[in-house]
């Protein structure tokens, strides 16, 4: 395992960058550039700052330089018999966890466990100044100072480098089950919705072509119990299922037509859009792949209180991601300038004026 | 007792025409000028640090709060919100030429929606109310600060407030979807969504523990849970407050995440038992509490190997509660600590230090020798499960010279915590109380960007203004800035 830490260089290249007002793209293994939109400029590569820096299984906690792959992490708390529990997708072999944690990914069990912002405890920015800064801490409570760690996630190094993150860890379940059963999207939507207000140990719950697939994890008893409850047929491993799920390796995400990330409240019932649908998060987070507007699209989900990112295939100058109302719109220009004065990281990845 | 400075000079024509304003825009009983009336509003939950406001305002609408917040930017008058005051912290102190805004009347449970698991809440709101109301759909709302009868769910997120179960269910940035806030410029914003995230920045995170700085919240949208089909409450005593440290990590290495683990040490046992008959054992020199929830299996299966765990780890006695009502009574021991030691204490200050659990040994230590040179004994009560410590220090005000001692006892605790790892503040916020301890966890350029990400949203710097973050020259007066650099850092730099 590499261990480097190039903060020095990093901090040499930004400083450079301000002097010259040259813009920086900032890259990690370079897995998700498809996502958002596009951005030019002067390439400030992050992963060879790689290494993990301290884990301490009793404690939770694990920290580790930003360029460090994602599957090294996960390989050294399987070790310790734990996980990152928001299961990221690394979509690409390359996947860093600054990458990961910039663009806020969280894989199937999010609405049960909690996303990638909710595991950042703490981090080591270096912001458009150039300056090395840090926030939050290794500690699962700090309320010391706003909360600028979690503003980094998902906001796509528009803000400032990551360049160190400490992530709550959690122990993996010892056991899982997958039950699977053929419904039509209506009936998975509300069977999905109900085990929101069930104390089962669900930690997934996705409906795909014609069928309902509900993953159980906790203690042998727990789990055998819920499926006792339950019902349904069980999948013998089912986990690369669940990995192609998250990877979007499943046939269809292949499609020709725009990927649309559809978020709307889980019991919303089968919207009316033509395209085909996926459903993951128990129903709160939605794939669509549809040759309509996303115009369209967007009116349609909004009429539910939902939002809508185009997610692959569209193009990527356009408005990505849901646009922003006015009022909030000009807090994000002015955090944005608070941090990035010179308008130097990711230029309009996110917005066009961001 | 601390002396505050103002920061206008008292203006008598402008604070007349001021209230005369706020009258014209609110009924008559919502806005209080008559020092009585101004009386309860002049502490939060910290008494120590008391100041009357020049009014209180009582608004019940949304439009009233836009109004006058919008009315005291053209005036640039300083407004302070307020929930029910249980803050630790002196986050709501108000200003003496400032306008305290109390959301006492947003009440309303507006909606509770258990097909989507989530409840949308006025801000004034109790904690305890949420979980009342969604009992009837099997839900409930996960964060539990033992202030839950009095404080409120905007309170909670202002202070991103704790509970005894957020090792597991995480504190109030993990259970709110939606905010609706009014900036200091009267702008109403929707912060998050009703969707598990929403597009930009993570508004929501920067929200909570905000302390009151950033906008005033008007409505929170809160995630519900499924209340837990079995819940089972595990007491433990130990003849030494170390080993009782070392079996909390034996527990979290064993991969078993409890619901809640706490730990409480002599005097608080003592003080505890007095107070709520729990039955805890006085002979004891730290119990735990440990409880474990989910199926009714996995119950069962967990309380067998914490019960192991427990014993190996040199236990004294485990008990397992006997039914439901034991089970409340074990919590009532411990929820009621605070007062409790207020019986046997005429005045206690609270520390909120979190560390990392490892170094909680050496932390006791430390405060138990200090305890003897200063004179003040202490009792700790320890969310032990996420290394949130609550050293009470016990005093007596009205000793000469004990209240400076206390502070500097609990300003060496806090400094140990932030050298260990830790921070100074796990859920009570900053507030007036530890302002001067931000200088020691934080550095000049950190300080810079906090000041600059409240300018985000209050440009004006007029949202409890003087509260959270300290201004470089406060630090600079503090002397803690030589922790970091040795010589005050950026002597280029505008202080603020
Ligand atoms: C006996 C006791 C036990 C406690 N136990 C715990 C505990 O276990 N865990 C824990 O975390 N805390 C605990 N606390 C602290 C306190 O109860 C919490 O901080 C609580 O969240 C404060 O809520 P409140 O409504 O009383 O807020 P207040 O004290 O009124 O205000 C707190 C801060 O929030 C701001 N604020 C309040 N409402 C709003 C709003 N609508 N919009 C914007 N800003 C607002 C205020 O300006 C102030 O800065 C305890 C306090 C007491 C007295």
């Amino acid at each position: 395992m590499l261990e480097r830490d190039i903060s020095e260089t990093l901090q040499q290249q930004v400083h450079n960058a301000v002097v010259n007002g040259a813009p920086l793209k900032i890259e990690g293994g370079n897995s998700k550039t498809f996502l958002g939109r596009e951005t030019h400029g002067e390439i400030l590569d992050v992963s060879g700052h790689r290494g993990i820096v301290e884990h301490d299984p009793r404690e939770l906690v694990l920290t580790a330089r930003s360029g460090t792959p994602l599957k090294e992490i996960e390989a050294a708390l399987a070790e310790a018999g734990q996980m990152l529990a928001f299961e990221p997708p690394h979509f690409g072999d390359n996947a860093t966890l600054g990458g990961t944690i910039a663009c806020g990914l969280s894989g199937p069990r999010r609405p049960f466990c909690g996303s990638a912002r909710d595991f950042v405890l703490g981090c080591k920015l270096l912001n458009g100044k150039g300056e090395i800064l840090r926030f939050g801490g290794q500690v699962i409570k700090n309320v010391a100072g706003y909360d600028v760690s979690r503003l980094m996630v998902g906001a796509y190094g528009t803000l400032g480098v990551l360049l160190e993150i400490s992530l709550k860890v959690l122990p993996r379940p010892a056991a899982s089950h997958t039950l699977i059963q053929e419904c039509t999207q209506a009936e998975a939507i509300s069977k999905m919705s109900r085990l929101l207000s069930q104390p089962m140990p669900v930690d997934a719950a996705c409906y795909h072509a014609g069928h309902c697939y509900v993953r159980l994890s906790g203690s042998e008893q727990a789990v055998k119990h819920a499926h006792e409850h339950l019902g349904g047929e069980v999948i013998e491993k089912s986990e690369p299922f669940w990995h192609a799920l998250r990877e979007h390796h499943l046939p269809f995400f292949g499609s020709a037509n725009p990927l649309y990330r559809v978020m709307v409240k889980p019991a919303v019932p089968p919207l009316e859009i033509a395209g085909e649908w996926l459903l993951d998060w128990g129903g709160a987070q939605r794939w669509l792949v549809s040759d309509e507007p996303v115009a369209v699209i967007r009116e349609r989900v909004a009429t539910v209180g939902g939002h809508v990112t185009q997610f692959r295939g569209s193009e990527n100058n356009g408005e990505i991601f849901q646009p922003l109302a006015a009022p909030v719109l000009v807090i994000h220009q002015r955090l944005k300038a608070s941090f990035d004065p010179h308008g130097i990281f990711n230029r309009g990845r996110i917005y066009a004026n961001l | 007792m601390p002396v505050f400075k103002d920061g206008l000079p008292c203006n008598r024509d402008a604070h007349e025409d001021l209230i005369r304003k706020l009258r014209e825009l609110l009924p008559p009983e919502a806005v209080l000028t008559d020092k009585e009336d101004l009386r309860p509003f002049e502490c939060d939950g910290l008494s120590v640090y008391r100041r009357l406001p020049l009014v209180v305002v009582l608004p019940e609408t949304i439009a009233q709060v836009q109004a006058i917040m919008r009315f005291c930017h053209a005036l640039q008058v300083p407004v302070v919100a307020r929930g029910a005051g249980t803050g630790l912290s002196g986050g709501a102190l108000p200003l003496s030429d400032g306008v305290l805004l109390s959301l006492a009347k947003f009440k309303r449970i507006l909606h509770i929606d258990p097909e989507n698991a989530m409840a949308t809440l006025q801000p004034g709101v109790r904690n305890l109310a949420i979980s009342d109301a969604a009992a009837a759909y099997g839900l409930y709302y996960a964060p539990d600060p033992s202030s839950q009868i009095a404080c409120t769910i905007g309170g909670n997120v202002a202070e991103n407030s704790g509970g005894v179960h957020c090792l597991k269910y995480g504190l109030t940035v993990h259970n709110i979807l939606m905010l609706k806030v009014v900036t200091m410029e009267g702008e109403l914003l929707t912060i998050g969504a009703e969707t598990l995230d929403s597009p930009g920045y993570d508004l929501l995170a920067l929200m909570a523990g905000s302390e009151g700085m950033l906008a005033v919240i008007v409505e929170v949208t809160v995630k519900l849970l499924a209340k837990p089909e079995r819940a089972q409450v595990l007491l433990a005593a130990f003849d030494d407050v170390y080993k009782a440290g070392e079996a909390v990590g034996a527990i979290i290495a064993a991969g078993i995440i409890p619901a809640g683990l706490e730990m409480m040490d002599k005097v608080a046992i003592h003080a505890s038992e007095d107070y709520a008959h729990a039955g805890y054992p006085r002979d004891a020199e730290a119990i735990l509490l440990c409880e474990l929830d989910g199926t009714n299996a996995e119950v069962s299966e967990h309380i067998m190997k914490v019960r192991e765990i427990l014993h190996q780890g040199g236990a004294t006695e485990v008990r397992t509660a006997a039914n439901e009502a034991e089970r409340q009574l074990f919590w009532k021991g411990r929820k009621s600590a605070f007062p409790a030691v207020g019986r046997i204490s005429p005045d206690y200050y609270c520390m909120d230090g979190t560390i990392p659990r490892r170094q909680l040994p050496h932390v006791l230590r430390q405060i138990s020798l200090w305890s003897e040179e200063y004179g003040l004994p202490v009792a700790n009560v320890f969310h032990a499960g996420d290394g949130n410590l609550h050293p009470l220090i016990l005093f007596d005000a009205n000793k000469e010279g004990e209240l400076v001692r206390t502070e500097e006892f609990g300003q060496r605790i806090l400094q140990l915590c932030v050298e260990v790892g830790g921070s100074i503040t796990g859920e009570h916020g900053v507030g007036m109380e530890k302002i001067n301890q931000m200088c020691i966890q934080f550095k000049a350029p950190e300080l810079i960007q906090f000041h600059a990400v409240k300018a985000a949203f209050d440009p004006a710097g007029l949202l409890n203004p003087g509260k959270a973050v300290p201004t470089l020259q406060r630090c600079a007066e503090f002397g803690a800035m030589h922790v970091h650099h040795g010589q005050l850092p950026h002597a280029e730099l505008e202080r603020f």
